[in-house]
C-alpha cells in the first residue's frame, strides 16, 4: 500500500536524517557555486583592472588563473557532491527502503 | 609608409572592427554561426562525413532491432550507463556554435571568450545538486512526468509540452540555420541541400533508432570532437614548449602588430594588444551581465532535451555520475576552445593564406578553429574537423527532435488526449509520426530563416527554459504548498514574459526587426533576471491563493512524492517501465 509505505518511511528517523542532510548539503554547494560565479561576473563588471593586472614579469594576468580556476572549481564541487551522495546518501536511502519494504 | 600599404592598413582596421562587432553580437546572443559565403566543394571533408554517416547508420540499424517499446524509443530502455550518458549529454551540449563560436570569440576578445564559456558550464552543478537524482526518481520519459507528478495531469502536461516545444523550436531553428551556413562554408554545398541532409538524416536516426541511436550518435560525436579539439590544443601548446606564458606573449605581440598596422600609435597598439589578457567589452552593465548569467546557469536546468537524458540511466546513482562526467568533459572542452582561440591568433591571424584582402578570415569570423585545423594538421585534418562540425549539428538536432516528439506523444497524446489509457504501440506510432512532422517543420523553418538574423534564438531558448521549465520543475519537486494552478499560471507567466521581453530587447527589436537604435523598450541583453522572477513569484502567489479542492489534493500528495524523490522507492527501474 502506497500510503502505508509513505507513513512508514516518514516515521523512520533515518529518512528525516537523509532529507535534512542532503538538502542542507545541496543548497550550501549550490550557494557556493552561485557566489563564485556571480562574484566573478561582478568582478568583471566593477573591477576590470584587477583582472587585467599582471602576474610577475610576463603578460599573464591574474584573470587567467581565476577564470580557469572557476572551471576547475565547477568540476570539483560537482565531484564532491556526487561522491558523498553516491556513498553516504545512497547507503542511507537503501537502509530506509529495506526498513520500509520488509 | 607607401600608399598601397596604408590602404591595406585601413582595410585591416575596418575588418578588425567588423570582427569585433560580429563577436559582440554573438556574445549577446549565444554564438550563432551567422551568414557565410559558399566555399569550393571540399571532397576530403565530404568523404570523412560520409564515413561518419555510414557508421552511424549501421548503429541505427542495430538500435532499431532493440527499439520495440515506447520505453526503448524514449529512454533506450533505461540501460545507458552513467559514463555513456555523461558523454551523450556532453555531445548534446557541445554544439557547433559553441565550438566555432567560442574559439572565434577567444580569437577576437581573448579573456572575454573565457567569461562567456564559463557561463555555459556553471549550470551543471546546479542541475546535479537540486534536480538530477530527483528527476530520475520521479520521472519516466519526459520532465512533465516529474512536474505533473502530484498535480492535475492535463493542465500541467499542456504547460510542460508548450515549454518543451517552444524551447525546442527556437533551438532547432538556430541549429538548422547554423547547419546550412556551416555546410555551405565547409563542404561547398548549397544551403538548402545542407538543411535537407541534416533534416533527413536526423529523421532516420530518431525514427528507426529512437533514443538508443540518438545516444550513440551523440557519444561518437562527443569522442570525435574532443579528440580533434585535444589534438589542436596539443599542437598549439607543443609549438610554445607547453608554456602558456609564451603563447599569451606571442598572441599579445600579434594583436599589437595588427593594431599598429592599422595605423594606431605605438601606445594605442600596445594597449589593444594587451587587452586580450583582461576583460573587455563583453560585460557592459551589471544587470545585463547577471541576467545573461542567470539564463545560462538556470536555463541548462530547464532544457527538455537535456532533462530527458536523465531517464536513460537505471538509477539515481548513475544519474549523478552522468552529470559529473558531462561537467568534466564540457569543462575540459571549454579549456580546449580557449587554447584553440589563442592558437588561432598566433597561427591563423599571422598567415596570409587564411586571410582575405581586408585582413578578415576567409569564410567569416567563425572559421577560426577550422583554419587552425588546417594550420596544425593539414588538409586531411581540416576535412576531419569539418566533418565533426557537421556531425555535431546532427547529434544536437536529433536530441532536440526526440524531446519534441516525446512531448507530443507522451504528454499531449497519451496523457492529455487519451487520459493515460493509450497503449504503448499507438503511443510509439504517434511519436514516430511526430518525428517526421518535426523533421519537415525543421527543414522548412531552416530554409525560411536562412537570411534572418537568428543570433538571439539560442539565448532565447535558454531564457525560456530558465523562466518557465526550471521554476515549475524546482517548485513542484521542492515546495510542498505548490499547486496545479500555481505551477501552470506561474509557468505560463514565465514563458510569455521571457518571449515578450526578448521581442522588445535590442537584439530583436533593433537588430532583427530593424527598428531605430535606442527604441527597444527593454534595454538589457537577457530577460532572465526579470522573467525568472515573474515565473517564481507567479507560482508562489497563485499557489498560496489557491483554496480549491484540487489544491488540497496537490498539497496532500507532496509527502508521497518526496519519499519517492528522496529514496527512489517506487522509481521506475532499468527495465521495469
Amino acid at each position: 500500500m502506497q500510503t502505508d509505505l509513505t507513513t512508514r518511511v516518514v516515521r523512520d528517523p533515518k529518512y528525516q536524517e537523509l532529507k535534512s542532510k542532503r538538502s542542507r548539503f545541496g543548497w550550501w554547494l549550490a550557494l557556493a557555486m552561485m557566489v563564485v560565479y556571480y562574484g566573478f561576473i561582478l568582478l568583471v563588471a566593477f573591477d576590470k583592472p584587477f583582472l587585467a593586472s599582471r602576474l610577475g614579469q610576463g603578460v599573464t594576468t591574474i584573470g587567467m588563473p581565476i577564470g580557469l580556476g572557476i572551471i576547475v572549481f565547477t568540476i570539483a564541487i560537482t565531484a564532491i557532491y556526487v561522491r558523498r551522495a553516491n556513498s553516504e546518501f545512497d547507503a542511507l536511502a537503501e537502509q530506509i527502503a529495506k526498513g520500509a519494504l520488509e | 609608409m607607401t600608399a598601397p600599404r596604408s590602404t591595406r592598413s585601413l582595410c585591416h582596421a575596418a575588418a578588425a572592427l567588423a570582427l569585433l562587432v560580429a563577436a559582440g553580437a554573438s556574445f549577446a546572443a549565444g554564438a550563432d554561426l551567422g551568414q557565410a559565403e559558399k566555399q569550393p566543394t571540399n571532397w576530403t571533408a565530404i568523404s570523412m562525413f560520409a564515413i561518419f554517416v555510414v557508421g552511424t547508420l549501421f548503429i541505427t540499424k542495430w538500435a532499431a532491432a532493440k527499439t520495440k517499446s515506447a520505453a526503448d524509443f524514449y529512454t533506450a530502455g533505461g540501460g545507458i550507463t552513467g559514463f555513456q550518458n555523461g558523454m551523450a549529454i556532453a555531445g548534446d551540449y557541445m554544439s557547433a556554435a559553441s565550438f566555432l563560436g567560442i574559439s572565434a570569440a577567444v580569437m577576437v576578445g581573448g579573456f572575454d571568450g573565457l567569461i562567456y564559456s564559463i557561463g555555459f558550464l556553471v549550470g551543471w552543478p546546479v542541475v546535479t545538486f537540486l534536480l538530477a537524482e530527483r528527476l530520475r526518481n520521479l520521472g519516466k520519459f519526459t520532465f512533465a512526468d516529474v512536474a505533473a507528478f502530484r498535480f492535475s495531469q492535463t493542465p500541467v502536461r499542456v504547460f510542460a509540452a508548450s515549454g518543451t516545444l517552444v524551447v525546442v523550436a527556437f533551438y532547432l531553428i538556430a541549429q538548422m540555420v547554423g547547419a546550412g551556413q556551416l555546410i555551405k562554408l565547409l563542404f561547398g554545398l548549397e544551403y538548402w541541400i545542407a538543411v535537407v541532409i541534416v533534416g533527413g538524416l536526423m529523421m532516420v536516426y530518431v525514427l528507426f533508432g529512437g533514443m538508443t541511436a540518438t545516444t550513440w550518435v551523440q557519444i561518437i560525436k562527443a569522442c570525435l570532437l574532443l579528440a580533434g579539439a585535444s589534438f589542436m590544443a596539443f599542437m598549439v601548446l607543443y609549438s610554445f614548449g607547453f608554456s602558456p606564458e609564451a603563447m599569451f606573449a606571442k598572441s599579445v605581440e600579434v594583436k599589437t602588430g595588427i593594431a599598429s598596422a592599422a595605423g594606431n600609435t605605438p601606445d594605442d597598439a600596445a594597449r589593444q594588444g594587451i587587452s586580450i589578457m583582461g576583460p573587455g567589452g563583453f560585460i557592459k552593465d551589471p544587470i545585463s551581465a547577471i541576467s545573461f548569467g542567470m539564463a545560462l546557469m538556470f536555463g541548462t536546468a530547464g532544457l527538455p532535451h537535456i532533462l530527458m537524458r536523465f531517464f536513460t540511466v537505471p538509477n539515481a546513482k548513475e544519474a549523478r555520475k552522468s552529470v559529473l562526467w558531462a561537467t568534466i568533459w564540457i569543462g575540459y572542452f571549454y579549456v580546449l576552445t580557449f587554447i584553440i582561440g589563442f592558437g588561432a591568433i598566433t597561427f591563423v591571424l599571422t598567415n596570409p593564406q587564411f586571410l582575405d584582402a581586408k585582413g578578415g578570415l576567409h569564410g567569416g569570423g567563425n572559421m577560426a578553429a577550422i583554419h587552425l585545423a588546417n594550420a596544425v594538421g593539414g588538409n586531411v585534418f581540416l576535412g576531419f574537423i569539418s566533418a565533426v562540425a557537421f556531425a555535431t549539428i546532427l547529434a544536437v538536432v536529433a536530441g532536440l527532435t526526440l524531446s519534441g516528439a516525446s512531448a507530443v506523444s507522451h504528454d499531449l497524446y497519451a496523457t492529455v488526449l487519451k487520459r493515460g489509457k493509450a497503449d504503448g504501440a499507438s503511443e510509439l506510432r504517434v511519436s514516430k509520426l511526430t518525428t517526421v512532422v518535426l523533421g519537415i517543420i525543421a527543414v522548412v523553418l531552416g530554409i525560411v530563416f536562412e537570411k534572418q538574423n537568428i543570433a538571439f534564438m539560442v539565448s532565447l531558448a535558454f531564457a525560456i527554459a530558465a523562466s518557465a521549465n526550471f521554476p515549475v520543475l524546482l517548485m513542484s519537486v521542492l515546495w510542498k504548498d505548490c499547486t496545479t494552478r500555481g505551477a501552470v499560471i506561474g509557468g505560463f507567466l514565465g514563458l510569455t514574459s521571457s518571449v515578450l521581453l526578448t521581442l522588445v530587447s535590442p537584439a530583436v527589436w533593433e537588430v532583427t526587426l530593424g527598428n531605430p537604435k535606442g527604441s527597444a523598450l527593454f534595454p538589457y541583453a537577457s530577460p532572465a533576471l526579470f522573467s525568472m522572477t515573474i515565473g517564481f513569484v507567479g507560482i508562489w502567489l497563485f499557489s498560496i491563493l489557491d483554496r480549491s479542492p484540487r489544491a488540497a489534493k496537490d498539497r496532500a500528495g507532496f509527502q508521497a512524492q518526496q519519499v519517492r524523490s528522496e529514496t527512489g522507492i517506487g522509481a521506475s527501474g532499468a527495465s521495469g517501465h
